[in-house]
């Protein structure tokens, strides 16, 4: 049976699609005269697909042919499935071509491990070779190494790509045994381990080399599936943590099991998305990456899950309100970006303008804070906010929680007096969002 | 120093013309209390005062932003003059005011209700265009990409650098149909010119393959089982929607150009003569 091109692209994108990261950030190259692109450091996207996540890669597979038989998977070789795979060429006419129109940033290319991995490497790095250096495209890769493959063949890998990832999928070694009986921990970790490696190596021969290919320069990430397996979302986080010191990796993403595969192992078929937990880690994820905050202030044995009512930031202040109120005009920084509500960019502007007067509530709102959360952990030169009554400890965690009614997962009825209700903007701005 | 009350001032429209309206207003220590460009209808009983532009006065308001404010505020001043505000003139005047009496500091006065306006504005201007970078689409019609986009804010000369750059060995045209204005890149070298109408023709079997080839892959990297339309809206407004290739229900070129369109082999754009166009370099 011949597959044409369409069917190959539906049934490949199809089967990638589980993969979370589509970012194209981290590294900035301007375009080459007799080539084709450039990458953006803050990345770029180019749609948003039905389920609100950005898309910004041509994310497919290059084959869906796999001997392996992890059981989370849509691939696994006990799957009855059609299995297809692309030639270097069509692959490289469709992103070019793609990429021509401004459809996407580049491309994010993964694969089953056809026949072993090393050999499913040489494909990957047939495909790229022929982009690269054929079709002269200097936009953006992301390539998937496949756990298990030689260390020589994963570093040419790395030099067609600008990111790399390994996908961790499960964060134990129990659970990995349990549903991915081909993969092992130290598979996993040796080629991240190498990468990271690579990376550093290549960095002090940019020093002295100016001209020194680049190897993976935006950087490694991986993903981690929650829900699958009743690992704690205190192990997942501190994991995370782990992997961003140890590892230097640029993300950790995290993955809300979507059941695909009926086993008595993994939960039911109709078990939902475990959306907001996957939520709460992203949002502990950027604690740990640009608020600093570390892994233990936020879980620990004895609260080893994150409160679903309440983000993890605001749980750590109401966990710590003799540290509050806070005087918006004194505070150092690295406090302000402790204040549930208070961003980054709202951190840095209150920095600047207060450096020219002190400011007020009205202020505050002028600069683009939102007080909504932040209201009950401040002052303003002394005063709290006009209005706002406080009585006990107590109140403010009403206050707060009332703020979070948890979305219904089913559709109700519209009524005239709709409760607040949570809008998941945020939720996938953490899926989407741009290093 | 005169106030008065309804003074007002009109310009020609361009960048230059503004600095002169702040020229005039030191020189004749007067404050107008409205600028208009001369896109805004005059009254019956018009009293506006015409401000004509000279290079001269202009460059010297210009080159002393940097040397008596900051650089910065040089930049977010040109920035300022491409936004959509209606009332960004008067907002760029106060904003030089303020500056040349305070100094450099007057970029981090962020709580005064003109800095805080107009970056407000700016920020409006430089996010819409970071959208851009990502939702502009091109058709190609033989050896030319073509795209068109509708944005608020005057975004071309935001847009310029990243495309001409990404898209070194191509020539392409961005039309901004809102400005009537367009983005001309060929032969190393970029353009913008005034142009009144586009008309485009036909497109090939290839451009009509692959755009079939990218609505599916549209449709099928989307989950089913995480399907969030509030999202997707928030991240990607439905006024972006009608010149993206995705959300083109009809598979031709048909409904893409309903209002340029008629049949024709080449595409053809209008120059308008003597139009200056704000550049940002």
């Amino acid at each position: 049976m011949i597959i044409d091109v369409y069917n190959k692209l539906t049934i490949l994108s199809d089967s990638a699609k589980y993969d979370v990261a589509c970012t194209s950030s981290g590294v900035d190259r301007k375009g080459k005269f007799g080539s084709i692109g450039s990458a953006a450091k803050a990345g770029i996207c180019h749609s948003f697909s039905a389920d609100g996540r950005c898309i910004s890669l041509l994310k497919v597979l290059m084959t869906n042919v796999c001997i392996f038989d992890c059981k989370y998977c849509v691939n696994r070789v006990s799957n009855d499935i059609v299995r297809v795979a692309f030639t270097p060429h069509e692959l490289a006419e469709l992103t070019i071509n793609f990429y021509r129109r401004n459809y996407i940033e580049g491309l994010f290319l993964s694969s089953g491990v056809i026949k072993n991995p090393n050999h499913t490497t040489e494909q990957l790095i047939k495909a790229l070779e022929l982009l690269r250096s054929v079709y002269h495209f200097n936009g953006y890769i992301h390539v998937k190494a496949i756990p298990g493959a030689d260390s020589e063949l994963i570093t040419r890998l790395g030099l067609l790509a600008d990111r790399m990832s390994i996908n961790i999928e499960l964060p134990s070694q129990e659970s990995l045994t349990l549903l991915a009986p081909n993969k092992t921990k130290e598979s996993i970790l040796r080629p991240m381990g190498l990468i990271t490696a690579k990376i550093q190596e290549n960095c002090t021969d940019l020093v002295k080399y100016r001209h020194a290919s680049k190897f993976v320069p935006a950087g490694q990430s991986t993903q981690l599936i929650v829900g699958a397996t009743p690992d704690t979302d205190h192990k997942i986080l501190t994991l995370t943590e782990g992997l961003y010191k140890k590892y230097h990796l640029k993300r950790v993403f995290f993955s809300a099991y979507m059941p695909v595969a009926e086993n008595s192992l993994l939960p039911s078929m109709d078990t939902k998305p475990p959306l907001l937990r996957e939520h709460r880690l992203y949002q502990a994820d950027w604690l740990l990456r640009f608020y600093g905050f570390e892994a233990k202030e936020l879980l620990d044995e004895q609260n080893p899950n994150f409160n679903l009512q309440v983000d993890p930031k605001c749980n750590w202040a109401l966990n710590h309100l003799e540290k509050f109120p806070l005087e918006i005009n004194k505070a150092p920084f690295e406090m302000l970006l402790r204040v549930p509500g208070i961003g980054v960019t709202s951190a840095q502007r209150i920095l600047m303008a207060r450096r020219n007067s002190p400011i007020d509530f009205s202020g505050l709102k002028k600069i683009g804070v939102v007080l909504k959360r932040a209201q009950y952990f401040i002052t303003c030169k002394g005063k709290i906010m006009d209005g706002l009554k406080v009585t006990s400890d107590g109140t403010i965690r009403a206050l707060m929680a009332d703020q979070y009614k948890l979305p219904s997962p089913y559709p109700e009825q519209l009524s005239f007096f709709t409760e607040p209700f949570i809008t998941r903007e945020d939720v996938q701005q953490c899926l989407t969002g741009q290093i | 120093m005169l106030d008065g009350t309804d003074l007002i001032y009109a310009y020609d429209g361009s960048f230059e013309g503004l600095m002169c309206c702040v020229f005039e207003s030191y020189q004749r220590k007067e404050i107008p209390n409205i600028i208009r460009p001369p896109s805004v209808q005059e009254t019956l009983f018009d009293t506006a005062k015409r401000i004509e532009t000279d290079g001269q006065k202009a460059d010297r308001v210009y080159n002393s932003i940097p040397m008596k404010i900051s650089p910065q505020a040089q930049e977010f001043v040109k920035l300022g003059f491409l936004t959509c505000d209606p009332h960004k003139e008067m907002l760029i005047f106060h904003f030089l005011r303020l500056g040349f009496k305070h100094g450099g500091k007057v970029m981090m006065m962020l709580t005064d209700d003109t800095v805080c306006s107009l970056q407000k504005a700016v920020r409006h201007l430089t996010s819409e265009s970071h959208k851009f970078k990502g939702f502009v689409r091109f058709s190609v019609y033989g050896e030319v990409l073509i795209a068109v986009i509708e944005p608020k804010n005057y975004v071309l000369p935001l847009l310029s650098p990243h495309f001409c750059d990404r898209y070194r060995n191509e020539r392409f045209m961005i039309y901004d149909k809102t400005h009537g204005m367009a983005l001309i890149f060929q032969s190393q070298k970029a353009e913008l010119i005034f142009v009144e109408e586009l008309t485009l023709p036909d497109v090939d079997s290839a451009e009509l393959e692959y755009r079939r080839l990218w609505k599916q892959f549209y449709k099928t990297i989307a989950i089913e089982g995480r399907n969030n339309p509030r999202c997707r809206m928030t991240f990607m407004p439905k006024r972006y929607w009608s010149q993206m290739t995705e959300f083109d229900e009809i598979i031709g070129p048909t409904q893409w150009q309903t209002s340029l369109c008629t049949p024709d082999a080449q595409a053809t754009y209008k120059i308008s003569p003597d139009y200056k166009v704000p550049t940002k370099d």
